[in-house]
């Protein structure tokens, strides 16, 4: 089988490097760097060293058994990147990504955040490994995840927050571009997802793929064989990615990224551009895209900020267009009656947008038979998302911040 | 021979003084009046900005200006009518500036076409580096516009000598590590940098971002074939209207007009 990106980071028609030439040098000498560094005996050591001691992990892949019950179909096992230090699956990458930007001998890092897990995560990092550190952060974001927002800041982060355009996830990752183009010599911009010019889509993929791998192994131990669907979330798309990399070349396995669907695909409101939206350039590649006949980027809406995104990671532009992969897109309220499903059932609070995936997981099993499983990527925990849950179901919290949304 | 190329003949030593302002801001009936005006008053080429919902290569008062633009109605086919319009009265060349998608959203060949036939001489695609602008060098080849590449402060020699072989009508070079916008003062290593680039490219070297007011202008273009004015006469279109908006860009162009052809 072909080994895909190619070269220049193109997954068939997507993918590539669109960026001001002034960012051009810095992504070849950071692919050289990562190219020199994946194959480093030390390197890959240090990485799973700190994966394993500071991470925590491997993560369980724990059989939700009360789910499976209740729903009466295939066998729900939960990948628990919500274990993980930080509490979501970015870490992973963070940590990859700071051990890397170490090696190259740079000594500030930036991010762009969306739900700001990516942003503590990478706050987190760069504590650990005493790099400065600055993250941006739509100001609509600020808002609704003010905890991450704090989070960070605690972190010894510099939390800058972004009021251009939407004020969400994509104008802030413009500016962390513009930052970048402007602090390009020693800074190193450490990108949340498989999104973005190469080499991040294919070094976020490979830093993310241990929850496949460890998946795998996990599901064969359980079950003595590899399981029938995969379900993740697709906002960027890098828990997914890290998910469904593994399992590529076995067809038999079905590959099921869940993307916002907002108020409704019917209704324009939402965060699919898989589903609803068209090929088009932004930030760096070429992939699917919510935009209007002119070529203007036009809002995403989710209820969880971390699927707020008009764009997607090119190799799911490419699974999608291949046949490999299976896009489909569930609504606000059906991520948060998800919510409640877990939270009743295991005892377990998903971020929203790992609720995404459990509700698609949720009409899935009972459509396939009791001998059958169904690995959902269970991407984060809920603490971050407790306002914007109150505020959309009614509930009071208790709490003395304002309502998410 | 196309009107960039004709414009530098005519040139000679003398700098050419390229002047940006975004297309539609405020409105796209002001951008035809201003375009013979930038003329008149001293600039040699005239650059279009195509306004992008996600510009991230572009500072605050460029952003905003877009911002405005959009505001007003502005896409793509609106432009080419401008330009068109404009092609009554003028015959400076004109550069369309922009990002990638808005163009291939229109589709490259389409555009290509309609962009020539409507007088538009050169186009600079913000996000496409050479690596990814072969597709787009082609049709605007076959299509006779000019397609502009960027080279920055970070280009080495490879990257200068990749350029050198795709460039058409001239180069622009960034002068700065940065967005566009303001800045207090030109840097110091400007004539350095840009004399390592012109003994690899043979097409005219412009430099742009950063340079503000007249002083500035006059000493990017002692190194460069010419320099460009963005930010600087954006920010005009933020500040004033109607008659007021033609009176100040006009005297503020033909001051830099006077301060680059000081130098030559």
């Amino acid at each position: 089988m072909k080994r895909y990106p190619d070269k220049r980071g193109h997954f068939g028609e997507y993918g590539g490097r669109y960026v001001p030439e002034t960012l051009m040098p810095a992504l070849l000498e950071l692919e050289k760097a990562y190219d020199f560094y994946r194959n480093d005996r030390e390197f890959r050591q240090e990485l799973e060293y700190y994966l394993r001691e500071y991470v925590g992990r491997p993560t369980p892949l724990y059989f939700a058994g009360k789910l499976t019950a209740r729903l009466g179909g295939a066998k729900i096992y939960l990948k628990r990147e919500d274990l993980n230090h930080t509490g979501a699956h970015k870490v992973n990458n963070t940590i990859g990504q700071g051990l890397l930007a170490r090696r190259m001998g740079k000594k500030r890092v930036i991010a762009e955040t969306g739900a700001g897990m990516h942003g503590v995560a990478t706050a987190t990092i760069a504590a650990l490994f005493g790099m400065e550190c600055e993250v941006f952060m739509g100001e609509e974001d600020t808002r609704r995840q003010s905890q991450n927002l704090f989070r960070m800041r605690l972190l010894g982060a510099k939390v800058t927050p972004v009021s251009a355009g939407t004020a969400t996830l994509k104008d802030a990752m413009n500016e962390a571009l513009r930052n970048w183009v402007s602090t390009i010599r020693d800074t190193f911009y450490v990108i949340g997802t498989v999104a973005g010019p190469h080499p991040y889509p294919l070094m976020v993929r490979d830093f993310q793929s241990v929850i496949g791998r460890e998946a795998l192994k996990q599901h064969k131990r359980h079950e003595g064989r590899l399981p029938d669907a995969l379900v993740a979330c697709v906002g960027g798309g890098s828990n997914a990615i890290g998910l469904f990399a593994p399992f590529i070349r076995y067809p038999d396995v079905r590959l099921i990224g869940v993307e916002a669907a907002g108020e409704g695909i019917e209704t324009g409101r939402h965060a699919a551009p898989l589903t609803a939206g068209s090929p088009g350039i932004l930030h760096g590649n070429r992939t699917y895209l919510l935009q209007n006949r002119d070529g203007q980027i036009t809002d995403a809406h989710s209820i969880s900020a971390g699927l707020d995104y008009p764009g997607v990671g090119p190799e799911h532009a490419w699974l999608k267009d291949s046949g490999r992969g299976e896009y489909v897109a569930v609504t606000d309220s059906e991520a948060l009656e998800a919510f409640s499903l877990l939270a009743h059932e295991e005892g377990i609070l998903p971020a929203l947008e790992s609720s995404h995936a459990i509700a698609y997981a949720a009409k899935l099993a009972p459509r396939m038979t009791k001998g059958q499983s169904i690995v959902v990527s269970l991407s984060g925990r809920g603490d971050k998302d407790l306002q914007t849950v109150a505020a959309a179901t009614g509930m009071k919290t208790g709490m003395s911040q304002q309502a998410g949304r | 021979m196309g009107r960039i190329k004709k414009c530098f003949n005519r040139l000679g030593k003398s700098k050419a003084l390229v002047v940006f302002i975004t297309a539609g801001d405020p409105d796209l009936e002001t951008t035809v009046e201003m375009i013979p005006l930038l003329e008149k008053m001293g600039a040699d080429i005239v650059e279009l900005g195509i306004p992008f919902s996600d510009p991230m290569a572009d500072g605050p008062v460029i952003q905003l200006s877009s911002e405005r633009a959009l505001a007003s109605g502005t896409d793509l086919s609106k432009i080419l009518d401008c330009v068109r319009k404009a092609r009554e009265k003028t015959e400076v060349p004109i550069v369309l500036m922009g990002y990638l998608n808005p163009v291939h959203a229109y589709g490259y060949e389409r555009f290509a076409r309609d962009a020539a036939a409507a007088g538009v001489d050169g186009v600079l695609l913000v996000d496409m580096p050479p690596e990814e602008g072969s597709d787009f060098l082609e049709i605007a080849d076959r299509a006779g516009l000019d397609t502009i590449f960027l080279l920055a402060p970070t280009s080495d020699h490879d990257r200068i000598s990749a350029v050198s072989g795709m460039a058409r009508g001239f180069v622009y070079y960034v002068t700065v590590t940065g967005v566009t916008g303001e800045r207090a003062e030109v840097s110091g290593t400007l004539d350095s940098e840009l004399s390592a680039i012109r003994n690899v490219i043979t097409v005219p070297v412009v430099a742009g971002f950063g340079i503000s007011t007249p002083e500035q202008a006059a000493a990017a273009a002692r190194m460069a074939d010419g320099v460009v004015v963005g930010s600087a006469v954006v920010r005009l279109f933020e500040k004033y209207s109607g008659e007021k908006l033609g009176r100040e860009t006009g005297r503020f162009v033909a001051s830099l007009k006077e301060a680059v052809n000081k130098s030559k």
